[in-house]
């Protein structure tokens, strides 16, 4: 359904943030996906990926504390909400329909070099 | 260990194009990660990657939009502005209402301004065709001081010329005679009214309103077309079509419509009746025996309607070709570059045609009107500024605490500004107010009849961009400034205006009282003017001098027996004639000789025929030679000269001398033979000097048409005119008498002057009034502001007057500074405008003298009373400390 568009990047975002449960915010989102995924991530994209889950309200986000370095700034943490965990469901969900009618042939096939 | 932070211009450009709402957080995480690396990799790694994250932060879902993006509840907000407006006016009710006061007193001025260009620019626009219609005119430049003149005196043969051959480009073209002042009558009443000869098409081209008959009335000769006031009083409201009125006792003619008065504003207004052109050639056979195909006698006006759809410059280039010039003038129309000129309607009332050197275009009266009005809207603002500036340190704190909460700067703006708003609606409404009552005064002065346009709705929009303009600038300067303070500053109570803050104000105050010296030595130096050109000696006699002029030719043959009659009674001291009035000068010839005359001057001699008797009535002041004498035989040849002919002409003994004259339109020569000459009489403006003139006894066109009664000066006029009516109804009853007295017709030479004159006074009066209010409330802040520093001071021995010296030195500095910046550009402007006449007066150095120091009694009696009052306060009261 068009109401759960949920992108591959932000996929990984969202489930990144309910790893962290209430420790996610901007920097350790990043290390974690890069820790976990071994892909680089950009604080562009993560920030944009951010804002867009907000956006669209699966996630809400409370102030933390300002610390020394980041120069006084507050942190931003992230939450999933409601919506955010149905969203997530419905994909997982999607994803599990579709690897279930696979037929079993096509994933035991095994490509032989000869 | 020292803390460095990443590249610096890169941090700048991240805050600059990240959104606001998302910047701080991004920034924290920018700055940890930045930290991290700096330990991991060092510094130069750490300070690259951030520069990378940084451009990759540059996307579109972090850029912050253009507009703005936070939605203030808008309406809220202003009526909290409003609110605490209010209130604050209400909490220093003396302040408000100097500054309402002063700003409405100020926006009077300019709404009278306004109404009165407006007015200025409405003449004419009654007419339908206001954009079609023009008047032929002749253009060139004048010989005699290289400026450009229109006339539009035209010929008989430009008019069929422009009928018969060039018809295309014209949709209607009428002949009109000049202005005719004659008399109507009916059964028994008649008037003199003043009307037009017209040609047919003229009703239709000026549409007139008909309230009976047509416009098609004049077809018939013996009609004529009658103005509804006309018709009212010599018929009331009965049925006015098809009567009959008699012109000037000789041709009777009937009513074939009735039009709606012309008003004020339109260049006919003072028209009563239309009557048929060919009425005006039957009465005058000269014309069709004379004039038909003389390119020479200009006497006739030439009115045309152009196309719908043509310009004014198209039509004229196409239509040059119609104006020709007798072989006699060709030279001199090759000379000045004469060629026709279509005038248009629109430049009537704003670039009059007459070419006179002091006289005043109507173009130059609206310019000078505009800045006097907008100048003093000006220092209306400025008072206005300087107060809520002055006044600013009170609602520092509230800046503070608005800034603490969160307000942004251009909230803060917006809530100055409405305040200014609100108090300039308010004065808005108490100007119409002050309008309304000041109006009758003001068209008493200004000549007019302006009257504020309620129901129209381009006044409304008008007056309400007029609010917005004001509120603007007289709001721009303390929003600014009042916005601008530090929260912190204002906060702890330590927010002192630096010395410097004054300095604006100082400038303001010093700017307001420039403009009012420069209007108060406007004012002075006019008056002085007018009086100068009314002490000048006039030459003659002017008290108790009757002129009445001889309207239609029931005069004929009648003037003896008048003159009798008159002298019976005893009144009258003695009685003439002239062909013009003493009080102008109404022709002017070439073509005299006399014996030295340098042969390449063809000097134009003022001339006026006048009977005998006319020296003793006008007052001639003989210098030599005798006055014409009824009895000497060769009189008729006889010519008396002014003085300043006499210098002209260089003659050492003029006693005798012999004058010839040629008559340009048929070269007849004759000859005089100077007898007397008298000292000069001044005849036409004021201001300028004398014109030589000749003075004989018999003109050679036309008869004298001005009767000259001198009063006998034991009597006054109100004992003899009775009299003098009573023998004119009896040997003259079919002319109403009206007369002229010489003096007022003197007198009205200043109008023009004396009316700017007043107009400066008034202006300046209100502009002092309000600077003063301005002064008043500045002294009376400042001086409240220093109460703790007085109360130092009389404790520590100061006497009421030095402290009063003190308070006042300031502003007395203030004043003399700015009269001084004053005093140049008003003596450098006024002496350019007094040189315009060649009678003038010198400014003089008093005028300066006395404005000062009447500034500056102004001044010290404005910031006395404050200083006084400050100055006399118990110490105790003031350095307690709560």
């Amino acid at each position: 359904m068009k109401k759960y568009q949920l992108g591959e990047f932000e996929e990984v975002v969202i489930l990144t943030i309910g790893v962290l449960y209430r420790d996610a915010y901007g920097v350790s989102i990043k290390k974690e996906i890069e820790s976990r995924l071994s892909r680089n991530v950009s604080m562009g994209a993560l920030h944009t990926a951010l804002v867009r889950l907000e956006d669209k309200g699966y996630i809400k986000s409370f102030d933390g504390e300002a610390t020394e370095e980041r120069a006084g700034r507050p942190k931003k943490y992230f939450q999933i909400t409601a919506l955010g965990k149905r969203a997530m469901e419905h994909t997982k969900d999607t994803r599990n329909e579709l690897w279930s009618a696979i037929p079993k042939v096509a994933l035991g096939l095994k490509i032989v070099n000869s | 260990m020292k803390k460095n932070s990443p590249p610096k211009n890169f941090l700048r450009f991240f805050r600059w194009f990240c959104h606001p709402k998302l910047r701080d957080h991004i920034e924290g995480d920018l700055m940890e990660l930045y930290e991290e690396r700096k330990v991991k990799s060092g510094r130069r790694k750490a300070d690259l990657k951030f520069i990378v994250d940084v451009l990759f932060l540059f996307r579109p879902g972090i850029i912050r939009p253009t507009e703005g993006y936070k939605n203030l509840n808008n309406y809220g907000m202003f009526k909290s502005y409003f609110k605490i407006g209010w209130r604050n006016l209400l909490r220093n009710k003396g302040y408000s209402l100097i500054n309402i006061g002063g700003l409405a007193i100020g926006m009077m001025v300019a709404i009278l301004t306004g109404l009165w260009i407006w007015h200025e620019y409405s003449y004419d626009k009654y007419f339908a065709n206001y954009d079609h219609l023009a008047q032929v005119a002749e253009t060139g430049i004048s010989q005699r001081d290289g400026g450009r003149y229109v006339g539009t005196t035209m010929t008989y043969p430009l008019s069929t010329e422009l009928i018969d051959r060039y018809p295309q480009h014209f949709q209607r073209i009428a002949r009109v005679s000049w202005n005719i002042d004659c008399i109507l009558s009916s059964d028994n009443l008649n008037q003199s009214a003043k009307g037009l000869y017209v040609g047919d098409a003229f009703p239709e081209m000026l549409t007139f309103k008909m309230i009976q008959g047509t416009r098609a009335g004049l077809a018939n000769m013996n009609s004529i077309l009658v103005s509804e006031s006309l018709a009212k009083s010599f018929f009331g409201s009965t049925e006015i079509l098809n009567r009959t009125v008699r012109i000037n006792n000789k041709v009777d003619v009937t009513i074939t419509g009735v039009y709606e008065d012309f008003p004020l504003n339109t260049e006919f207004a003072e028209m009563r009746f239309f009557a048929p052109w060919s009425l005006f050639l039957s009465q005058n056979k000269w014309i069709e025996q004379r004039a038909l195909t003389d390119w020479r006698n200009h006497f006739l006006r030439i009115f045309v309607q152009i196309n719908p759809t043509a310009a004014f410059e198209s039509v004229n280039s196409k239509v040059k070709n119609a104006l020709h010039f007798d072989p006699a003038d060709a030279n001199d129309a090759i000379a000045s570059k004469k060629e026709l000129y279509l005038y248009p309607m629109r430049r009537w009332h704003l670039y009059p045609a007459s070419y006179r050197s002091d006289f005043y275009p109507p173009v130059k009266m609206i310019q000078l009107v505009g800045a006097i009005g907008l100048f003093v809207l000006l220092l209306a603002c400025i008072n206005f500024m300087n107060l809520s500036t002055a006044r600013s340190e009170k609602r520092a704190k509230e800046v503070g605490i608005r800034k603490t909460v969160g307000s942004v700067r251009m909230q803060l703006v917006n809530q100055f500004f409405s305040e200014s708003f609100l108090i300039v609606c308010i004065s808005f409404v108490l100007s119409l107010i002050f309008t309304l009552l000041f109006l009758p005064l003001f068209n008493d002065i200004a000549g007019k009849q302006i009257v504020i346009p309620w129901a129209n709705l381009w006044f409304w929009s008008a007056s309400f961009g007029f609010i917005l303009f004001t509120s603007a600038i007289a709001g721009s300067y303390p929003a600014l400034y009042l916005s601008s303070f530090n929260p912190i500053k204002a906060l702890k109570g330590s927010f002192r205006v630096g010395r410097l803050a004054s300095l604006p104000r100082k400038v303001l105050v010093v700017f307001q009282f420039s403009i009012s010296v420069m209007l108060i030595i406007s004012t002075a130096v006019v008056y002085q003017q007018i009086q100068f050109a009314k002490n000048r000696p006039v030459g003659y006699d002017r008290n108790g001098l009757i002129m009445i002029r001889k309207k239609s030719g029931d005069f004929d043959g009648k003037y003896e027996a008048l003159r009798n009659e008159l002298k019976n009674t005893g009144m009258v001291y003695e009685v003439s004639e002239s062909m013009g009035p003493v009080t102008e000068v109404y022709s002017g010839n070439s073509g005299w000789d006399w014996k030295g005359r340098d042969p390449n001057i063809d000097k134009d001699f003022a001339t006026l025929a006048v009977s005998h008797m006319h020296g003793k009535t006008a007052g001639w002041q003989f210098i030599e030679g005798r006055d014409f004498d009824l009895t000497t035989a060769n009189d008729s040849s006889s010519l008396i000269i002014n003085e300043s002919a006499a210098k002209f002409m260089g003659l050492k003994n003029p006693i005798g001398e012999l004058v010839s004259w040629t008559w340009w339109m048929d070269k007849r020569v004759l000859n005089y033979k100077i007898v007397g000459v008298i000292k000069d009489m001044v005849m036409d403006s004021p201001y300028e000097p004398v014109a030589p003139t000749m003075f004989y006894l018999k003109g050679l066109n036309g008869k004298p048409s001005w009767i000259n009664i001198k009063i006998h000066p034991q009597h006054s006029a109100s004992e003899a005119l009775p009299k003098i009516e009573f023998i004119f109804k009896k040997i003259v009853p079919t002319v109403p008498f009206e007369y002229k007295f010489a003096d007022e017709e003197y007198s009205r030479k200043f109008d023009k002057e004396e009316r700017i004159g007043n107009l400066a006074s008034v202006f300046a009066v209100l502009a002092i009034f309000i600077s003063c209010l301005g002064l008043l409330g500045l002294a009376s802040f400042v001086a409240e502001r220093r109460t703790k520093e007085i109360g130092v001071r009389k404790v520590l021995g100061a006497s009421v007057t030095n402290l009063w010296r003190m308070l006042s030195k300031e502003f007395v500095l203030l004043i003399v500074i700015s009269c001084g910046i004053a005093s140049l550009p008003a003596y450098y402007v006024l002496q350019n405008w007094l040189l315009r006449f060649k009678y003038h007066t010198e400014i003089s150095v008093w005028i300066f003298i006395l404005t000062i120091l009447g500034a500056v009694a102004i001044t010290l009696l404005t910031v006395s009373y404050q200083a006084i009052k400050v100055a006399l306060m118990n110490p105790v009261n003031s350095l307690r400390s709560e």
